[in-house]
Parts: structure tokens; sequence; C-alpha cells
């Protein structure tokens, strides 16, 4: 249906956005490359010449790394893991008949709107400080002895800080789905005798494929790239270095932008491995 | 999905849902209320909920210490111009993916959305060195283009799963009425995607608000956002947990107020095509 | 309101604002870039005064100090322009100056008198004897105890104690119901943190980072023994969760009197002896523990203001430091807040000031500084300079991650040997990779 005039204008109306995205990631992209294969230290007086691979050798084989790809994997699998459950779960009960449901959307989505170094700043301190803070004071309550949160518990810590910021927006996006569900077949399904989990495993769950695959897309984008909790809680200590946390310490503190741009390579390499990984899943469900 | 059910159903789901939803907003109210503490009460062991001494000391404090009201209309001024931006630019993109889609289109978005994966503290330097050469650092300008640039794929992903669910035929029926390309957008297409654009700007600019990366390290002080403001309160020397919670209350009350207000908006709007 | 409008608005309040920016352009602006520590904040107080004496209006970027290093880090290292003013430490400024990016700071005006900044002090902050930065406040680090707690635990504490007293005075003033933690140190990972301390505690048993061909040292017996020994003394007597701490959580817990003894800045003396403390009628002040090695385990810093060379207003700038870091703005502190309240550590005269005598931690926080030598720190040869850390561009990425190390071997996560270990890789590691090695 589509002529061939609006087929250019068409083009036309896309090529700014793509002209602009594509600057946007080779002129960052092609100065990464470039530094990864230059011994380039600031402190040394900048760019000292040719690297060859051995920048690229040099991060892999560094004793941080695999770890670092292995604390990124368990956050991102962590927080996707915790958010869809509990989003699924608040919105099948936000989509009940209850009292005051606006007031409690708005509680909900709250965290949202919070900024994730404030949100890493409040739970640090308030909540996981292990002699101030207030789940100190409830497990003394309790008369356990407090746990040191950010140290003892690292990991858990720090996927729970980032859950809370990102349940919101799962929730919203599962309540919309859930709410647009045909409520006539899960009628029939019940009169059927069919017993809950049956009809949320065979009807509910898979109308919400859709939008648990958007979900899990949106915040892998943004949780490969989580830094802020990170350098506010622990500073990459107690096995939370993630890849990207990583670099920053290869670039910034130990100031070796050439190893930390090698490092960037990899981080791209891993985003686009998983990214097509992802897509794949997302292709298939977007038609 | 939503059915009718018992009261005794209804005052169950209501108990649990209330529980929920104070649990989760617990620490934002916790943040609020001890920044209303002294130091001292906000320490206190055990602690106090709301038997304080209420006091405006920590908020006098910030706002002596810190120049709030520029350090605001930066984060207003960046977060908006960027999202108002990149809806410009992503409106056409997203409305020409929509409806004259190729076959290429979905391999487009989706390239789109991969440039979003490159990791920020990598490309530090090379950003830096591009802004000083330009001029940029610590301008508005230049942080309204990064942070346009960042959130530019989520916005036309956003359209784009608006526009596909606006019915070809209208479309078709405006052009047998002989409207052109640009009637069509702006009398046919604009009005039924102004829900979905509404919440896309919404989005984006709570995105532009939050991002810490960039807005902290290409600023000085003329356009140093909020994000810039919390950094002089976090870890002073000395008891802050008030002060923290003061200034953190103040990074973060415009944002949510405003998502308060256009939450029917947001939710509105936020399917990304989830909903089919 | 409609797009239009908005921009329009927008355009026109922009338009104001920068018709601002214009009328201010009149007299010089300087942007300074600082830590939010106390002593900074209050200067900030100031500053009024100094721009209403000279003209010169002061921006202020105050930042949360990792913030700051990283912010100011990538400024000057790019020549980027944006700080006239950038507050640097002993580590920096060395380094800094050997690449000429800082303004020297040798044309100082006669009343100014650079000469009497402390040596120690001048010393930390110059390269080839050109002074760099001006320090604002200095500090050592020393014992802070509770002289109640002491008293009740039957013991007295020397002015000059061992680590062996140390550590049986921690348990002895132990009370766990009570929550006292008989010591509070620091382990939270960093190298100006956790970082810090253990390698100026490592100074005092005998352990160094590099030898003299820039070896690292974690294999030695000699850091085994620093760590065995602090973490055994901490797990008996410190506070839980130590490994997280670093010195404001400890000031915070010292304050609640929750703390026996601290070991740390010097600056530390006039916040719990102030007002926010509940401790402050009961603390008194001792050296830094030794082990009879000749090497004391108190380090040397100094907060220091220095010019960036890419700077257009170097005279704007030195008036600034000269008017923040001399003797006059010391006075007026003293008049308005009394004399504990003062910058330390940074002036000879202050400590010949009868006034600032009559302080208690006033003469302790001078031999602290005093005996504390950045250029002979270590009992054995090494070939850096430096107490707590090494002047050297890679220490501070090197030392945070072994730090991190460190702090897990603390909280438990892996044993004293496994951390040692791995530190010893990569510092190996790194400074092969800086061409050390």
């Amino acid at each position: 249906m589509a002529t061939k005039a609006s087929r250019s204008a068409a083009r036309l109306m896309m090529a700014p956005a793509v002209i602009l995205l594509l600057g946007w990631m080779l002129v960052p992209l092609i100065m990464t490359l470039w530094f990864s294969f230059r011994v380039y230290l600031p402190l040394r007086g900048g760019d000292q010449g040719w690297a060859g691979f051995s920048n690229y050798t040099r991060f892999v084989t560094s004793s941080a790394f695999w770890p670092s790809i292995q604390t990124t994997l368990i956050i991102v699998l962590g927080v996707l893991a915790i958010t869809v459950i509990f989003g699924i779960l608040i919105a099948l009960l936000l989509d009940q008949p209850i009292w005051g449901q606006g007031v409690v959307r708005i509680l909900v989505i709250a965290p949202f709107f919070v900024m994730p170094t404030v949100s890493a700043l409040v739970w640090k301190n308030m909540f996981m400080d292990p002699v101030n803070g207030l789940f100190a004071h409830l497990w003394r309550f309790f008369g356990a002895e407090p746990v040191s949160w950010l140290s003892d518990a690292s990991m858990p810590s720090i996927i729970m800080i980032v859950s809370w910021q990102w349940l919101p927006f799962a929730t919203l996006i599962l309540l919309t789905a859930v709410q647009s569900l045909d409520s006539e077949q899960l009628e029939a399904a019940e009169m059927d005798g069919a017993p809950w989990i049956k009809r949320f495993w065979f009807i509910i769950l898979p109308h919400l494929s859709r939008a648990i695959t958007i979900v899990i897309l949106i915040q892998t984008i943004f949780l490969l790239a989580i830094f802020a909790e990170i350098f506010v809680t622990t500073g990459g200590a107690f096995g939370t270095r993630t890849l990207s946390y990583l670099i920053f310490q290869r670039v910034l503190e130990s100031q070796n932008v050439g190893l930390g741009s090698a490092g960037g390579v990899y981080a791209i390499i891993l985003a686009n491995i998983i990214a097509i990984f992802l897509m794949r899943i997302v292709g298939k469900n977007l038609d | 999905m939503a059915r009718s059910v018992t009261p005794r159903r209804k005052l169950l789901n209501t108990t649990v849902a209330w529980a929920i939803g104070l649990l989760i907003f617990f620490p934002i109210l916790w943040t609020i209320l001890t920044s209303f503490k002294s130091e001292a009460e906000a320490i206190a062991a055990p602690p106090i909920f709301l038997g304080f001494d209420w006091t405006l000391e920590n908020y006098r404090i910030v706002m002596e210490r810190s120049d709030y009201g520029r350090f605001l209309w930066n984060s207003i001024i960046i977060a908006g111009l960027s999202t108002i931006l990149g809806c410009i630019i992503a409106v056409p993109a997203a409305w020409s993916m929509a409806f004259v889609p190729s076959k290429r289109t979905k391999d487009i978005l989706l390239w789109m959305l991969s440039t979003k994966m490159l990791p920020a503290v990598g490309v530090l330097y090379p950003i830096y060195l591009l802004f000083i050469k330009m001029g940029l650092l610590d301008s508005r300008a230049g942080l309204v283009v990064v942070l346009m640039l960042i959130n530019l794929p989520i916005i036309v992903w956003m359209l784009y799963t608006y526009f596909k669910e606006i019915p070809g035929e209208i479309l078709e029926a405006a052009r047998m009425d002989g409207a052109t390309l640009r009637q069509e957008l702006i009398y046919v297409l604009t009005p039924m995607a102004i829900p979905g654009i509404a919440s896309t700007l919404l989005l984006n600019f709570i995105l532009a608000w939050n991002e810490a990366f960039w807005t902290l390290n290409l600023t000085a002080v003329n356009a140093a956002p909020l994000t810039a403001f919390i950094a002089s309160y976090s870890s002073p020397e000395g008891l802050f947990f008030a002060k923290l919670s003061a200034a953190s209350t103040m990074a973060i009350a415009p944002i949510l107020i405003l998502g308060w207000f256009s939450q029917k908006q947001l939710v509105r709007g936020l399917t990304f095509g989830a909903v089919k | 309101m409609s797009l239009k409008s908005t921009l329009r608005a927008a355009t026109a309040l922009s338009l104001i604002t920068a018709g601002s920016a214009f009328a201010d352009a009149h007299s010089a602006t300087i942007t300074i870039a600082t830590v939010n520590n106390g002593d900074m904040i209050r200067m900030q107080g100031y500053t009024d005064q100094f721009t209403e004496a000279t003209g010169i209006a002061v921006e202020w970027v105050t930042l949360e100090e990792n913030v700051l290093r990283q912010r100011v880090t990538t400024d000057i290292t790019t020549n980027g322009g944006q700080f006239d003013i950038m507050t640097i430490g002993m580590y920096e400024t060395p380094i800094w100056g050997a690449n000429d990016w800082l303004v020297p700071l040798d044309d100082l005006s006669a009343e100014y008198d650079a000469g009497d900044i402390l040596p120690a002090m001048a010393g930390g902050l110059s390269h080839d004897g050109t002074l760099y930065a001006a320090p604002f406040y200095g500090e050592s680090s020393m014992i802070m105890y509770r002289t109640d707690l002491m008293e009740a635990a039957g013991l007295e504490m020397p002015a000059a104690p061992s680590w062996s007293f140390i550590a049986k005075a921690a348990r002895e003033m132990t009370d766990r119901d009570n929550d006292i933690n008989g010591i509070c140190l620091r382990g939270k990972a960093g190298w100006g943190e956790g970082g810090a301390f253990i390698t100026a505690m490592s100074n005092s048993f005998g352990a160094r980072w590099f030898d003299e061909d820039w070896n690292a040292q974690f294999d030695t017996r000699e850091w085994s023994d620093t760590l065995n020994f602090y973490k055994n003394m901490m797990d008996d007597s410190g506070p839980s969760g130590f490994a997280t701490n670093g010195f404001n959580e400890n000031l915070s817990l010292f304050n609640q009197g929750k703390c026996g003894m601290w070991i740390d800045a010097t600056v530390a003396a006039s916040f719990v002896t102030g007002a926010d403390s509940t401790v402050a009628d009961s603390v008194g002040f001792a050296l830094a523990p030794d082990n009879g090695l000749g090497k004391r385990s108190n380090w040397l810093w100094a907060w220091a203001l220095a010019i960036p060379a890419g700077t257009q207003q170097v005279d704007e700038a030195k008036q600034f430091i000269e008017w923040a870091t001399g003797t006059g703005y010391i006075e007026q502190v003293a008049a308005n807040e009394g004399w504990a309240n003062v910058p330390p550590g940074a002036r000879t005269s202050l400590y010949e000031n009868p006034n600032y005598q009559a302080v208690p931690f006033a003469q302790m926080t001078l031999d602290s500084i005093l005996s504390a030598d950045p250029t002979d720190s270590t009992v054995d040869p090494s070939p850096y300079v430096g107490i707590q850390f090494a002047a050297i561009p890679e220490f501070a990425g090197i030392a945070t991650e072994v730090s991190q190390e460190f702090s897990a071997a603390y909280a438990g996560q892996q044993s004293i040997e496994e951390a040692l270990e791995k530190a010893q890789a990569i510092t190996n590691e790194a400074m092969e990779a800086a061409g050390y090695r």
C-alpha cells in the first residue's frame, strides 16, 4: 500500500534519528577502539604509543575478569527474577477489586522516581548500616545479632536495592497486560473446575509472555550498566565488582585508559551477545 | 479481567495490597520522616517513628549550603529539553517505522536499542575530550544532547509501539479524502497518539532526571543538576542521616510529585506494545 | 501550555540567566572543586567576606571525596579547565606537579609567609622543592581514647603506647553487653580509607609495599603479621561490621560512646570533643602505636588547594588561596567559633600561639605530625615517598583493589593468606602493566 513517495518520505523522517544514533554509537566506539590499542596513561603524560593486543590480553587474563562477568550476570538475573516474579504477583493483586486502588498504585510505583544514587545512599545508611540502620534495630529488637549487610550479604543486598528500584516498572507493564486479559476465558476455565494454578499456568502466563519479554529486554539494557548503586554501597568490594565497575576501576582509579578501553570493547561484545540472544526471543514476540 | 468478588475477599485483597504498597513505599517515607528529625533523633535507638520534635533545621542548613534553586532549575531544563528534543526527532522516525515498514525496520529498531548497551564508563575519556574540543563541558546544551541520545532509542521504540496500534484504515480514509502527508501527521495521527506521546515524554523525563553518570562527570557549576547536588551530601564527616534525608527529599520530591500527578498518563502509555 | 510557548518560556528564562551571568562577568568568578569535609563546609560560609574584600566571586563545587577525585582527575589529565582551584591531597600534588599540571606556588606574598607552613606539610605538597598546593589543613593520625573506660579497666595509657598494649587494653575495655567496643579502626575498602590505615600500621610492623626493585612485598611475614594482628584484635574487640567502617562510620560510633579507642586522623579530635559528641568530656589522646621497630603507625596527610595550569585566572585563584590558607582566616574562625575549630596542622605559628596550645589535642597533633616522615616511612628501605601511600600514579588503583581483598578477609569471606596472595598478584600485575618490572 505504501507508495514510492511515501517510502522515500519515510526514509527522510527516519534519517535524523538514525544518523544521530549512528554518530553516538560510532564516534565513541571508534575512539574506544583506538584507545584500546594504545598505551594511554593520563597520569604518565597520556598517549605512549602502540600497544598491540596487550591491553586485550591483560584485561582478560586479570584475576578480576571472570568473577566480574559472573557478578554482572548474577545481578542481572537476580534482579530480573525478583522483579518479574513479584511484578506478576503484585500486578495480579492490584487487578483485583480493592479499596483505594489508586493510592496503592501510587505507593507501588514511587521507587521508580527515586534517583539511583539517592536510593543507594538511603538503603546503605538508613537501612543497612550495621549499627544505626533500621534493619540493625529490627534485628536487635528480636534479639538477633545485626547483620553487616554490605559486607556479609553484599550481593543479595545490591540485588535487593536494584530490585526495589525496578519492581515498579515491571509491575506497571505487567499490570496493563493483566488488565487486558479476557475475563470470560478465565471464568469459563473456573467453571470447568480448573484449579488456580492451572488457570495461572495455561491462561494468565501465556497472555503475559509478551509483557514479560518487554520487561526483561528493557531492564537488561539498564541493568548491564548499573554503576551508581555499586559505587555508593560497596565500591566494588566483597565480590560486587561488575564488568562495568571493573572498567571504571581501570579507567579512573588506575588511570589506565587503554586497558579500560579494551574492557569497554569486551563489555560491548558481552552486551551484544546478550542483545542478540534477547532479540531472538523478542523478535519472535514482537510480531 | 477485574471481576466482582465477595466483600470478605475484597477486604483480604485490600489488606494485602496496602501492606505491600506501604512496604515498598516505606524507604521513601522513612527518608521524608528522617529529614524532619534532629541528627541525634535520626540515629536514636530504638528508632522514633513519629514522636520526635519536628524541625525544618535540616532544610535550612541545606538551603544555606547549596544553591538548591539552581540545581533544580538545571535538572528541569536538562531533563525537559532533552525529552522534548528527543520526541521531535523520534516522532517522525517512529511514524515512518510504524506506517511504512520495510523489511529492515525491526533490525533498525533493535540496533537502536543496542546502542544503549555501550558502557558509559568505558567512553568517559573519549566523550570528555570531545566535549572539551567542542566547548560543551559544563553546558546545559551538551548535557541535553547527551541525555537525548541516551534516551532516543527508548523514545523511538515506545512511540513505534503506539503508532502501530493506530488502525491503518483511518489513515487510508484520510488519504482518500486527499490529506497530504503533513496533514495526515498533524490532524489524524497526532491526536490519536497523544496519550502515547505523553507517557513517552513522562518516562523519558524521569530517566533523564535520574541519570547520574554523565550529569555528574560533564558538569561543574553552570549545568550541574540535582544528581550533583546530592553528591555533596553523601558521607560527609559526623552525623548526617537527617541532612542526607533532607537533601534526598529535595532531590526526589519534584519528580515524585510530577509522577504522582501524572501517573494515569504514565500507566496508560507504559505498555511498550506489551498488550495485544 | 503548547510546545511552542514552553520553548519560548525556556528561551526567555535562559536569556535571563545568561544576562545575569553577563552582569557578573565584570568582576571575576573563580570555580573551586572541594570535598564535603566539615572544615571545607565551614570555609564556604566565610567566602562572602573574601568576595567583599576582593570583588572576586566564588562558585563552589562540593563533592563527596570519591566523586571529587574522579572528577578533578579527569579534568586535570585532559586539561578540561573546569576549575580554577582544586582541593587535592598529598598523594596527588607531587604527581601532578611533576607533570606541570599545577601552577607553582613559589611567588606567594610576603604577608602570607609561606615559610610558616609546617615543613612536613610543605615537603609533602612539593615536587623538586617547589610548592604546588597550599595546605588548608593537615593531619597525622593518633589514638583517641575514653579516659573513663580506660580508668574503669584499671589501665593507664602511655604517651607512646605499643601495639601489644593497645590490643590488651582493647580486650579489657570491650563490653559487648553495653555495646562498647574496645577499639574502632577503619576496615573499609578504598586506598584512602582502610587502605591508608593498614598501610600506616604495616609500617610499624616492618612491612612495606615494594622492595627497591618495585616488587610487591605481600608475600612477606611482616604483612601477614600485620593483618593477623589487626584481624584478631578487631574480631575480639572491634565493632560488628568493621570491614565496612571508614573514618565517618567510626567517628559516629565514637561520638555515640561505642568505642573505647579509635586510631584515626588527628582532625577528628575536634569532632570527638565537639558539640556532636556524647563523650566530649572524657577523651584522651596518645601517639599512634609502634612495635619497637622504630616506626610508628601514624600517617601524614593534607587537604590542600592547588591551581590547575589550564586556568585563565591564576591571580584571582592565588588571592583566594592566600586568603583561605593564611593566618587571617584562622584568626577569624577562632574569634567566631573558638580555637578548637580552626583548621589544624598547616602552620607553625598556630602551634606557637598560646591560645591554641590550650586546646587539649593541639600538642598531640603536632607531635604526631612531627613524628611522620614521608621520605623515610618503612623499616626496610623502599623506593617510594609517602607513608600511607606510595606517591606513584598507579598506587590509588592498586591500593583500592588490594584493600578490597583485605576487607573481604576482615569480613571472613577469605583467609588472610588468600587475601595476601591476591594482593601480591594484583600489585605485580599492575606494576608490570605500568612498566615498572
